[in-house]
């Protein structure tokens, strides 16, 4: 298979949910589309469009009502452990210090004990929360925790990754630090990623391409390439002078002025 | 802290040597320190009073034991299963209001004058906080870490020991210790209900008898009990839930 060859494909999904008042709700409906090896995606679209629904179904833990989801051209039929996910909430373990929550994946996943801690190590001192390796959850502020959270999804080496609005729980600051170690690892790692995100400038500085969902029924309106160079550092490119243009072209596809009006 | 506790200590003893009888309070209502102690090692003599204590401990723990791993296993059983919970609700719910003690004298005729009745009350008032408490514990985890531990490939047993056992912990150890508490209780019923052996025997004796002394000394005993097993609870929790932060844990 060619470098370009899709990591993950998604074709012509729809998914539809019971509900007790309209029957049926269809939160996606026809969706392809495809995220090449070592691509990141950003997926923006209004709230409810479905596009966590998607990302439930790139995980394995929700099938869809048709199409297919692809991850390396295999069906996706349950769980892989070429995929991991990471929510909004760090989700970190309480009873478990910081090491142990990183260990989780890999212990699921039967790495041996020596094996998994040296890469929990590895990963904490890339993620620069060495010093806090025996700490608890509850120790750490929210930007450690979510950056133990994504050593923890990084822990278990998959070749996707999905994102569900990681940062959007954090302060201003904490968020474009935690982007910057965002893009420069998944630059170091070559990793293919799904990146949900509410954040227009987020979703310009870190990704290679932005699609656009429409409203629920959600399916993809638009592709936007973001021809922006230095997709390793988002501190940079959020100060290239083409960032405007872009957030202006998201905005008016997401119809927010319209909506404020 | 220690120092005061001591103080306060001694302080009570010295009232309830003086006070009653600088009130005017007959020994028959209230005994001194120094009557009770002096009945405790009379009882020791002639009462049998290690033996009838140890009876009693050992119906308080292995009362507390089981229906601990009961509670926890129908806590589990229920909380995992929303459809065996609605069927059991109205038996479980009918169950926890009756009053637990009113059980003795049942199981008594059932099982007679033996150690039986007075384990299967002491089961039956232990089980209930600890399943409400398991069963609250398993709603109330985050359906997310499950789908997280679920996407990581997690078979349900695995889901089960890494995830919903130890968020299961800090619930049960509250239900614990109202257990601990209880434990002792649903014991003394059945003895007091019928038998010759027990603390609760040796109670109803020295009710009878007008000893006013012996009532007091099994009383402290079986406090002592509670005491033992609910700091037995406070010990293995410390050990447990170590990674509470301190606020969150409750200093007796
Ligand atoms: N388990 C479910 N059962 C029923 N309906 C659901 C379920 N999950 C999602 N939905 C519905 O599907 C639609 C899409 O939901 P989804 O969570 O994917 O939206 P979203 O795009 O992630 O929204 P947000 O940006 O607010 O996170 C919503 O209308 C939601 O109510
Ligand atoms: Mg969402």
């Amino acid at each position: 298979m060619s470098t370009m060859a899709a990591r993950l494909e998604f074709r012509d999904v729809t998914k539809r949910f019971a509900d007790p008042r309209a029957g049926a709700v269809v939160a996606v409906e026809g969706v392809s589309l495809n995220v090449s090896d070592g691509e990141v995606v950003s997926l923006i679209g209004p709230s409810g469009c479905g596009k966590s629904t998607l990302l439930n179904m790139g995980a394995g833990l929700d099938p869809p009502n048709s199409g297919e989801v692809l991850v390396d051209g295999e069906r996706v039929g349950g769980p892989s452990r070429h995929v991991a996910f990471m929510l909004q909430k760090d989700l970190l373990l309480p009873w478990r210090t910081i090491v142990e929550n990183v260990e989780l994946g890999q212990e699921i996943l039967g790495v041996p004990r020596r094996d998994r801690r040296r890469r929990a190590l590895d990963l904490l001192a890339k993620c620069r929360l060495p010093d806090f390796i025996d700490h608890y959850p509850h120790q750490l502020s929210g930007g450690m925790r979510q950056r133990a959270a994504l050593a923890r999804t990084l822990a278990v080496d998959p070749s996707v990754l999905l994102m569900d609005e990681p940062f959007s729980a954090l302060d201003a600051q904490t968020k474009m630090v935690l982007q910057q170690d965002l893009g420069r690892t998944l630059a170091d790692t070559g990793k293919t990623a799904l990146f949900i995100t509410h954040d227009l400038v987020e979703a310009v500085a870190l990704s290679d391409r932005i699609l656009v969902m429409s409203p629920r029924p959600g399916r993809i309106i638009r592709e936007i390439v973001v021809a922006i160079p230095d997709r390793d550092n988002p501190m940079k490119r959020r100060q290239h002078p083409n960032v405007g243009a872009y957030v202006v072209e998201l905005m008016n596809l997401l119809q927010i002025e319209q909506a404020a009006a | 802290m220690i120092l005061a506790s001591a103080l306060l200590f001694v302080g009570f003893l010295a009232a309830w040597q003086w006070m009653p009888a600088l009130f005017g309070i007959p020994a028959f209502i209230i005994p001194s320190v120094g009557t009770v102690w002096d009945e405790f090692l009379r009882m020791l003599g002639h009462d049998r009073l290690v033996f009838h204590t140890a009876i009693t401990a050992m119906q308080v723990g292995i009362g507390f034991i089981l229906g601990v791993l009961l509670g926890i296993v129908c806590g589990f059983a229920l909380g995992l299963s929303p459809s065996a919970e609605f069927v059991l609700s109205p038996y479980i719910l009918a169950l926890q209001i009756a009053p637990k003690v009113a059980f003795a004298p049942l199981f008594i005729i059932w099982f007679g004058y033996t150690v039986y009745p007075k384990i299967l009350v002491c089961i039956l008032i232990v089980f209930f906080p600890i399943m409400i408490n398991v069963l609250g514990a398993v709603r109330a985890l985050d359906p997310d870490i499950v789908r997280l531990a679920r996407a990581f490939t997690a078979s349900r047993v695995q889901v089960f020991w890494k995830i919903e056992l130890p968020a299961a912990m800090p619930p049960l150890f509250a239900g614990l210790r109202i257990a601990a508490t209880l434990a002792v209780i649903g014991v003394l019923v059945g003895e007091l209900v019928g038998g010759n052996i027990g603390l609760g025997y040796l109670l109803a004796f020295g009710e009878g008898a007008g000893n006013t002394a012996m009532v007091f000394v099994t009383i402290i005993l079986l406090t002592l009990i509670g005491i033992v097993l609910y700091g037995l609870v406070v010990l293995v929790e410390g050990r447990v839930l170590h990674y509470l932060p301190a606020r969150a844990r409750l200093a007796t």
